[in-house]
C-alpha cells in the first residue's frame, strides 16, 4: 500500500459519547465477529467530495483481488458508491490503485 | 467562458532528470499562459514526486508524480491535453475538473446546516448552537468508534 500509514484518525474521539451509547447500542445486530453496522462511512464523517488523491481512503474499498467493495458489503449509500467508483477509476488511470485482477 | 480550475497530475518515468521535469512543466507553464490561465499551485514533493505504482507500466514499478492547479478555460486544457498525448516518456496524465465538486460540496455542506437549523427550531431551540450544549449537535448520532467502519477494511 503507497501510504502504508496509519488508520484515518479524523474526528470524532470522544465527542458527546455518553448522550449516544443508549441510542446506538441496539443497531449493532447480528453480533458475529466481523459484522460491522452498515451505515456509509461518507456520510458519518461528511465526506461529500470523494477525492481520487486519497488514496489512503480509497484503498479501503478496493479489497484484495482489486475490485471495488460492493454496496452491500461496504455499507456505503447509492450517492456516495456512485463518487467513490469514479474517484477509484481516476486513482487507478494514475496508477494510484491497481486495476482488478482476473 | 468563465474560468474554471482543474487538476493535472502526471507521471514521468522515474529516473526521468530534473531537467525533463522542469522542462515539462514550462511546456504546460507556457501553454498556460498563452491561452490566459494561471498555474495556482504546482507540486512534485511528497506525496507527489518519485512514488510506487500501483501496477507497472511498461516495466517501470515507480513513477514521478507532478500535480498542477490550473485556472482556465475549457480549451486552454484540451490544448494540454494534447500535448501531453503526444509527449514522449510520459507514463499517465489525467486532468480533472475540480470546482464543480467543490461547489457541490459546499452546497451539501450548507444544506446539512439549514437542515439542522430547522430541526432545532421545531424542537423550540435556538437554531444555532448555543455555548455550554456540549460538543457537537443531534446530526452525529454515530459514537466515536463506529465512525472508522470503513478504515477496518485496509487490513
Ligand atoms: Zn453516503
Amino acid at each position: 500500500m503507497p501510504f502504508g500509514a496509519p488508520k484515518r484518525g479524523g474526528p470524532g474521539g470522544a465527542r458527546g459519547k455518553a448522550a449516544k451509547d443508549a441510542k446506538g447500542g441496539d443497531k449493532r445486530r447480528g453480533g458475529g465477529f466481523f459484522r460491522r453496522r452498515k451505515v456509509c462511512k461518507f456520510c458519518a464523517d461528511k465526506i461529500d467530495d470523494i477525492n481520487y488523491k486519497d488514496v489512503k481512503l480509497l484503498s479501503g474499498f478496493v479489497p484484495e483481488r482489486g475490485k471495488v467493495l460492493p454496496r452491500r458489503i461496504s455499507g456505503t449509500c447509492a450517492k456516495h458508491q456512485r463518487g467513490l467508483r469514479v474517484a477509484i477509476v481516476r486513482a487507478r488511470q494514475l496508477a494510484l490503485l491497481p486495476y482488478a485482477a482476473d | 467562458m468563465s474560468n474554471r480550475t482543474y487538476e493535472l497530475i502526471y507521471v514521468l518515468k522515474p529516473d526521468a532528470p530534473e531537467t525533463e521535469v522542469a522542462d515539462l512543466h514550462k511546456q504546460v507553464a507556457d501553454i498556460v499562459e498563452r491561452m490566459g490561465g494561471t498555474i495556482d499551485k504546482s507540486e512534485n514533493a511528497a506525496p507527489w514526486g518519485r512514488r510506487r505504482l500501483a501496477y507497472e507500466i511498461g516495466h517501470h514499478k515507480e513513477g514521478f508524480y507532478v500535480l498542477e492547479v490550473i485556472t482556465g478555460s475549457a480549451e486552454l486544457m484540451k490544448e494540454i491535453d494534447r500535448r501531453l498525448k503526444v509527449t514522449e516518456g510520459l507514463l499517465r496524465h489525467l486532468i480533472v475538473r475540480v470546482d464543480e465538486s467543490s461547489i457541490k460540496a459546499e452546497r451539501m455542506r450548507a444544506k446539512r446546516t439549514e437542515e439542522s437549523r430547522r430541526r432545532r427550531v421545531a424542537r423550540g431551540l435556538p437554531p444555532d448552537r448555543q455555548p455550554g450544549e456540549g460538543p457537537q449537535g443531534e446530526d452525529n448520532d454515530d459514537s466515536g468508534d463506529m465512525m472508522f467502519d470503513g478504515g477496518e477494511m485496509e487490513a
